[in-house]
């Protein structure tokens, strides 16, 4: 537990005093981080494809008729917060805060990306008014392949989280549920690198 | 030492180091949010003419990916081996795959003059 303690995975390390959950985690969570890295190259290809398609607008509407930068800084302002909301959980676990407390985090962030999700559908329906849905051209397929896909991910992660929360209060923070928590944390953070991606590719860039 | 100054002493520097981790999350929070607002705003208001405005998107997404890495992430350079080999080389992979889509794409709209 010195200043200069080395990571043993990605993330929050919980140290020595976690004793069997740290040594698992060294292989657990380092299996995870390989899953992330490779979703993180699925990304990237959809990332190209969309570059590459974003002129493809075929006469219909491109990324000036269709974005609107509110709602996008209202999501982006939602993400970064829970992320910092995840990372508080993170610390609740590490330093064996009371276990409501943990609880009343994990609720925050998991609000903040329920809250997200509701004003990203409004987008996608707001944009399909307008003329640009999916079918439209190259450039909204491109688009729905990609928002969509990282919007999937955040759902997929307040599911997971819902069940983790099942756990604890089935379970209690035995090992299995806080190396659930840790490897969900990084899915957190890293969803949230993809959303900075979005907004500066997909978004900031389009309404240059 | 007795026991108990030894117990004393390893809670008062877990309490450091529970402070120390928090300010981690709240200097990437802060640094990220000031990361973000910058190019909000200067896309909403056109504060630079457009390629200036490409360039400063494209910097302030690579520094803020390093935050969200450093400070939420916790990846850094006392990263175990395997762990900084794994992003390495996805990072690799990345720019091998993202960099040869656009150059060929883009060679193929020149020559076919597409848009």
């Amino acid at each position: 537990m010195s200043r200069y303690e080395n990571f043993d995975y990605p993330g929050l390390n919980l140290g020595g005093g976690h004793g069997e959950t740290h040594d698992a985690a060294k292989t657990t969570v380092f299996g995870f981080w390989v899953f992330l890295m490779s979703d993180a190259i699925i990304f990237g290809l959809v990332f190209a494809t969309y570059v590459a398609s974003v002129h493809a607008t075929a006469g219909g509407p491109g990324p000036k008729d269709l974005y609107d930068i509110k709602s996008v800084f209202i999501e982006t302002m939602l993400l970064l917060w829970s992320s910092f909301t995840f990372g508080m959980a993170s610390l609740a676990l590490k330093y064996r805060h009371s276990t409501p407390r943990l609880i009343g985090w994990l609720l925050v962030t998991l609000a903040l990306g329920l809250a997200f999700l509701g004003f990203e559908t409004h987008d996608f329906l707001t944009m399909i008014a307008k003329g640009g849905s999916p079918e439209r051209s190259g450039f909204t397929s491109a688009f729905f392949d990609l928002v969509p896909l990282h919007g999937l991910h955040v759902t997929a992660g307040c599911i997971w989280l819902l069940a983790l929360l099942g756990q604890v209060a089935r379970y209690g923070l035995d090992s299995r549920t806080k190396l659930g928590i840790m490897r969900l944390a990084l899915f957190w953070h890293f969803l949230d690198i993809v959303w900075l991606a979005i907004f500066s590719v997909v978004y900031l860039a389009g309404l240059a | 030492m007795s026991e108990q100054a030894q117990t004393r002493e390893d809670k008062a520097d877990e309490a450091r180091q529970a402070r120390r981790e928090f300010l981690s999350y709240a200097s990437g929070i802060a640094l990220a949010l000031a990361l973000t607002l910058v190019p909000f705003w200067a896309v909403h208001w056109h504060a630079l003419p457009q390629t200036a405005l490409y360039i400063m998107i494209g910097a302030f997404a690579l520094v803020q990916m390093v935050v969200h890495f450093r400070f939420f992430l916790h990846i850094g350079f006392r990263q175990k081996r395997d762990d900084l080999q794994l992003i390495l080389f996805s990072a690799l992979l990345l720019v091998i795959m993202i960099g040869g889509t656009l150059w060929i794409m883009g060679s193929l709209a020149r020559r076919m003059v597409l848009p």
